[in-house]
């Protein structure tokens, strides 16, 4: 009798836990629906007013640009390839905090793609293996793992290949601590990243350059804009500690780019019916002097040269 | 004894279910959303969630001027036909799909830079209020090296 018992709770068990498992792999209609009705009877007698700022809750995504888009960027403003301006890779055992690892995280990313995009072979399996150091220490399990490296080697004189590799190892990355939860390390990764592109886009501009022309100075007048969108989503996760620390810093790079001036013209969107891509017509005007970017230059040199200490 | 360790078997199953949710989506956003971008390079930046009929989303990002972007808004097919706009700065509108038969990409440039906002607004479908559909929407980025 006892034996029966146990026999058929037993199975009770295996068939809910079958279920568990046939709810988990069925579409996500199941697991939300069964959220939302939870919430329905949390709302249940909650203030009207909340329960409708609940419902038009939007989901709102900043989006920095990544590794892979910032050394485009520097690429196509004419820059060079100078691999003393990267992170050494040595330098790898210094990290040990979340906070490090994760800014460096960023900062290897960034000389991965700036280092590919220009077809440094050698570092750039330096680089991906750097930065898989940082990713096994953040337990981002995966992001970066030997097949990946592997194939990396295989196709190390194929540029598209290669680029197309550090893409999906920053969509792995970035989706595992989405999926997690893992906002504030994700925001602390990007930033990292970013600063490294300001680091080697400053280091970069000649010292007689005319910023009113120069493409890269462009470049770094650009990141005004993107600095909006760095405290935006810095301030989403204001509660994390590493997040304050970088918000200090970005704080202190805001205080000198609101002294850059820039104003834009209206938009009017211009199609192309030949090719189907549409053009943003606009003008826009900056100002700012060679002081505010001596200012600026040393501002990031400062950071960045704590972030990799 | 046993029964501890059938509950901690049930218990783990039903504490991984959202991240194989999750993982469905980020698998939706590569296969489907990704490859779609192609001859443009994708970004490696993700941006994706599990949205319900109705509901809308944003997302804010500088675009550089002389560079060569396609945006993809996908979604999971129970979701029907998601709209996206382009906004800038003053609230212009700059493209809707679905002036366009509710294309799912968009090529474009800009002469200058320019932050933006792309509004996501997925639609009702007439089912019961009370049981509303939702999938993965994938936002994703393409761009030129030129």
């Amino acid at each position: 009798m006892n034996i029966k018992l146990l026999t058929s709770k037993r199975t009770l068990l295996i068939l809910l836990a079958f279920m568990g498992l046939v709810y988990a792999g069925c579409s996500s209609d199941k697991s939300k629906s069964s959220e939302s009705k939870v919430s329905d009877d949390l709302i249940t007698g909650m203030d009207k007013e909340l329960a409708d700022k609940i419902s038009t809750a939007k989901k709102i995504f900043y989006s920095l640009p990544s590794p892979l888009e910032t050394a485009i960027l520097i690429k196509n403003a004419g820059a060079t390839y100078d691999a003393d301006l990267l992170n050494p890779v040595a330098n790898t055992s210094k990290y040990n905090t979340n906070l490090e690892m994760a800014l460096n995280l960023g900062i290897f990313s960034t000389n991965l793609s700036y280092a590919s995009l220009f077809e440094q072979t050698q570092a750039t399996l330096d680089y991906i293996n750097a930065a898989k150091k940082m990713a096994d220490g953040l337990s981002i399990l995966d992001a970066i793992d030997e097949p990946t490296i592997k194939r990396l080697e295989e196709n190390i004189n194929n540029k598209d290949i290669i680029v197309d590799i550090i893409s999906e190892t920053l969509l792995n990355s970035n989706s595992f601590l989405e999926d997690r939860g893992l906002q504030a390390t994700a925001a602390v990764i990007l930033v990292g990243g970013w600063v490294e592109g300001l680091h080697i886009a400053t280091s970069l501009v000649p010292a007689n350059a005319d910023i009113k022309t120069d493409k890269l100075v462009e470049r770094i007048i650009d990141q005004k804009m993107t600095l909006d969108i760095v405290m935006s989503l810095l301030e989403d996760n204001a509660d994390d500690i590493d997040v304050q620390a970088v918000m200090k810093d970005v704080q202190e790079l805001k205080s000198i780019y609101d002294k850059i001036k820039i104003t834009h013209s209206e938009i009017e969107a211009v199609e192309d019916p030949n090719t189907n891509i549409t053009v943003l017509k606009s003008e826009s005007s900056v100002k700012i002097t060679p002081e505010i970017f001596k200012e600026l230059s040393l501002k990031v040199k400062e950071i960045r040269t704590r972030y990799i200490s | 004894m046993k029964h501890i360790i059938y509950l901690s078997i049930l218990l783990a199953v039903f504490a991984l279910a959202p991240y194989k949710v999750a993982a469905q989506c980020k698998q939706f956003a590569k296969n489907t959303c990704k490859v779609g971008l192609a001859p443009y390079q994708h970004d490696g930046n993700y941006h994706a969630a599990i949205l319900l009929e109705g509901e809308e989303a944003e997302l804010y990002k500088t675009f550089y001027s002389n560079t060569d972007y396609r945006i993809g808004v996908c979604g999971a097919n129970n979701l029907g036909n998601i709209e996206f706009i382009l906004v800038d700065g003053t609230g212009k509108v700059l493209y809707n799909n679905k002036l366009h038969s509710y294309d799912w990409k968009w090529d474009f440039r800009l002469d200058a830079s320019q932050q933006l906002k792309i509004v996501i607004k997925i639609p009702v479908s007439g089912n019961q209020p009370e049981n509303p559909m939702e999938g993965c929407v994938a936002i994703m980025f393409g761009f030129k090296d030129k």
